[in-house]
């Protein structure tokens, strides 16, 4: 009895054994993709996946050692837009209780702050494809053992999406100069959330630098349905830029508002919602001439990646993908090649492959960066030949690709580097500008 | 000059949100916290109809409030009715189904931004400042409404029967009011405007399914500071709150986003110095 008792044990034990080195075995690898899934921005973080999973299943699944394990992905709905606390609950959910290996996505920083450190808790790598504030990244070199399991997947930092958008405001001024022949008067107009502190800063000092006027700084809440008020003191301070930093609703009554009262201005700068092909509808065709960084515009390519991408997008969502539909790159081409170049699903391992890479995705290159002390921070470098994203205007019913067009980024040292993306055309200004 | 018009335009639209709930709970007593939801689902009515379905924008308006009202008549019989002796009953029943309108709304439009059309397209300047005919149009509304509603409550039969109950429920009774019926006529008025607020307003708002929170706080805000129940306090005070808005938009641009803030904290001042609101003696004197 004693003998047949022993026997089992070590049955029983050999059997641990195996399924504990062995834990590719006959499983999935299980990602979740959280998100706001009520709003555009969460539905293209699961388009995104939803694409990249079946494609990569559709050719026999990831190679894990000496396995092939499909792709199982997890849709969690955060409301982060809504509800900061669900999005917190949605993250602890989805580790805790769907036990995924991997997570992406993420938009609103105030939500990702406690996604990332639910997260970082479990030792989950999660690829933000949302939120673009520094200081997420900035975590990971600080702290980099216990933040070393988040990236950006994608917009690159705020610092840089300022940057851009000085680019862009230096290219619309430039116009409003040739056309119009007046000084530059600038209103700056951000919407109150954390992501753009670190913007309206960069903005307000930079702007004076340019020899433009800074004539003001107007906050409203990102969720403002009324801005009339704020406008008839844009228009009343002379400006000829309105330089806008929004991501939420606002845009949208902004941009409407705007565009009914005919003020005498170029909106120039980030406005979320302008990126989506709904805007035009949403904004009665108010929107019109509204300029913003985008991260794909019909008929753009930034490299080989993005016209193949972009016509499967379209083929299967009929929609163009804004930013957050990122989650596709983040599979396709950075989880997945990491994953199978470790032959593990062990997060340690997979962070250590994957930060020293330098690859393709379907909006540039990705480098991930390092601090002033040499540690990563897995934020994402800017740059040509990396990431620059693009700059689109509404031009009658369209959004079309406006910027790099015959961009100089460094004039200096470089006169005669010139970049221009397949397909741009020419910036344009609101005829009631010119009267 | 700005902030003259701009705090008349926003206090209209409050006035126009306010008076309604106010009505209802002068009345009888119902705390309708699903009010500014009847007003979102006006809005989404007219995108539905107007906007899917290419019907004419006033026929599509007129169904939408009718469609309201019957949908808080409805409410009204099935959720407040059986409850209506517990005041606090019926403002977790009304919570409950504001939040039911809104994933309602959810479900059929999803999260996406919407927009309907001006019932009148364009705007005028005055001394520089840019008015769209849709915003004149609100406060013209308002005033006719408050017009409108005096003419009802002083001049009707069925006013009198309404003011009777308000000053006193069981003598009203006794009289041979039935009283449940009054309280489900002045709710349709009540939800009829919010329907109306839908119609008026949502073409300058942006529609989503959340877009009947921000305004019932504020709204909540000036019917506390006009005086619970109270109309005239309801709109006095929304021009308060209103011109509020309006100075620290103009006057702090920076901190444009502590209009709604600011509104409250002027509330609770005024409430310190007379915590039954502006009007609430008056309202109380009245019954």
């Amino acid at each position: 009895m004693k003998k047949r008792t022993f026997g089992w044990n070590v049955m029983l034990i050999a059997c641990l054994i195996m399924a504990i080195s062995l834990p590719a075995w006959g499983k999935t690898i299980k990602i979740g993709v959280i998100g706001p899934m009520q709003s555009l921005e969460g539905r293209d973080h699961w388009n995104g996946a939803t694409m990249a999973a079946d494609e990569i299943n559709a050719e026999g699944g990831v190679k894990v050692g000496k396995v092939k394990m499909k792709i199982e992905l997890i849709k969690c709905d955060s409301n982060e837009d809504k509800n900061i606390t669900d999005a917190a609950n949605a993250m602890e959910r989805l580790i805790t209780n769907d036990r995924v290996d991997l997570i992406v996505g993420g938009f609103r920083t105030e939500a990702v702050f406690p996604m990332q450190d639910i997260a970082m808790d479990y030792k989950k790598i999660f690829i933000g494809c949302g939120a673009a504030t520094d200081e997420l990244c900035n975590r990971v070199g600080k702290d980099y053992k216990r933040y070393k399991y988040f990236f950006r997947g994608t917009p690159f930092k705020s610092s840089y999406l300022a940057k851009t958008s000085i680019m862009h405001l230096i290219a619309c001024a430039g116009v409003i100069k040739k056309e119009l022949d007046v000084p530059i008067k600038v209103a700056l107009v951000a919407e109150k959330l954390s992501w753009t502190e670190g913007m309206v800063k960069l903005i307000q000092g930079y702007v004076p630098k340019l020899g433009y006027e800074l004539v003001g700084t107007w906050q409203p809440s990102a969720r403002a349905t009324d801005v009339t008020a704020e406008l008839s003191a844009i228009q009343k301070s002379g400006a000829n830029v309105i330089f806008t930093v929004f991501s939420g609703m606002v845009g949208i009554t902004f941009a409407r508002q705007a565009g009914e009262f005919k003020i005498p201005a170029l909106q120039v700068g980030i406005n979320v919602e302008s990126q989506k092909e709904g805007f035009w509808e949403a904004t009665k065709g108010m929107g019109n001439y509204v300029f913003t960084m985008n991260t794909y515009v019909r008929g753009i390519e930034q490299n080989e990646l993005t016209g193949p991408y972009m016509e499967s997008y379209l083929k299967r969502y009929q929609q163009v993908p804004t930013y957050t539909a990122d989650t596709y790159a983040a599979i396709k081409y950075a989880l997945v090649p990491s994953i199978e170049a470790v032959g593990s699903l062990n997060a340690d391992k997979i962070v250590a492959h994957l930060e020293a890479r330098e690859y393709k995705v379907p909006s540039g290159v990705i480098k991930y960066e390092k601090n002033n002390e040499g540690v990563y921070t897995h934020d994402l470098t800017w740059g040509p030949g990396y990431l620059t994203s693009l700059g689109c205007q509404w031009q009658d019913g369209k959004l079309v690709g406006v910027w790099p067009n015959n961009w100089m980024p460094d004039p200096k040292n470089h006169p005669d580097l010139k970049i221009t993306y397949k397909g741009m055309v020419p910036i344009k200004l609101p005829p009631w500008m010119k009267k | 000059m700005n902030i003259l018009i701009t705090g008349l335009i926003t206090g209209s639209m409050l006035a126009l949100l306010a008076i309604g709930f106010s009505l209802i709970f002068g009345v009888a007593r119902i705390i309708n916290i699903a009010h500014t939801a009847f007003y979102m689902v006006a809005a989404y009515c007219i995108f539905f109809l107007s906007i899917r379905l290419g019907l004419n924008p006033f026929l599509s308006m007129l169904i939408a409030v009718t469609l309201v009202t019957v949908t808080g008549l409805v409410v009204y019989k099935l959720v407040i009715d059986p409850i209506r002796e517990h005041e606090g009953a019926v403002l977790i029943a009304t919570i409950a189904l504001a939040m039911f309108l809104q994933e309602v709304i959810l479900q059929l439009f999803t999260g996406d931004y919407r927009s309907i059309d001006f019932m009148i397209g364009g705007f005028f300047t005055i001394g520089g400042y840019k008015i769209f005919y849709q915003q004149l149009l609100t406060f013209g509304v308002v005033l006719i409404i408050l017009l409108a509603l005096w003419f009802l409550l002083m001049k009707t039969r069925l006013g009198l029967a309404i003011r009777s109950m308000a000053e006193d429920r069981e003598v009203a009774n006794l009289m041979g009011m039935n009283e449940s019926r009054l309280a489900m006529i002045t709710l349709a008025i009540s939800v009829a405007l919010a329907g109306i607020t839908g119609v008026v307003i949502g073409p300058l708002m942006v529609l989503n399914p959340h877009m009947w929170e921000d305004p019932l706080i504020i709204m909540m805000a000036v019917v506390v500071l006009g005086g619970l129940g109270s109309i005239k306090g309801s709109f006095v005070a929304a021009f308060i709150l209103g011109f509020t808005e309006a100075l620290v938009v103009f006057l702090v641009p920076t901190g444009a986003f502590l209009k709604g803030p600011v509104a409250l904290i002027i509330m609770i001042l005024v409430l310190l110095i007379r915590p039954e609101g502006l009007f609430g003696v008056a309202f109380e004197e009245e019954r």
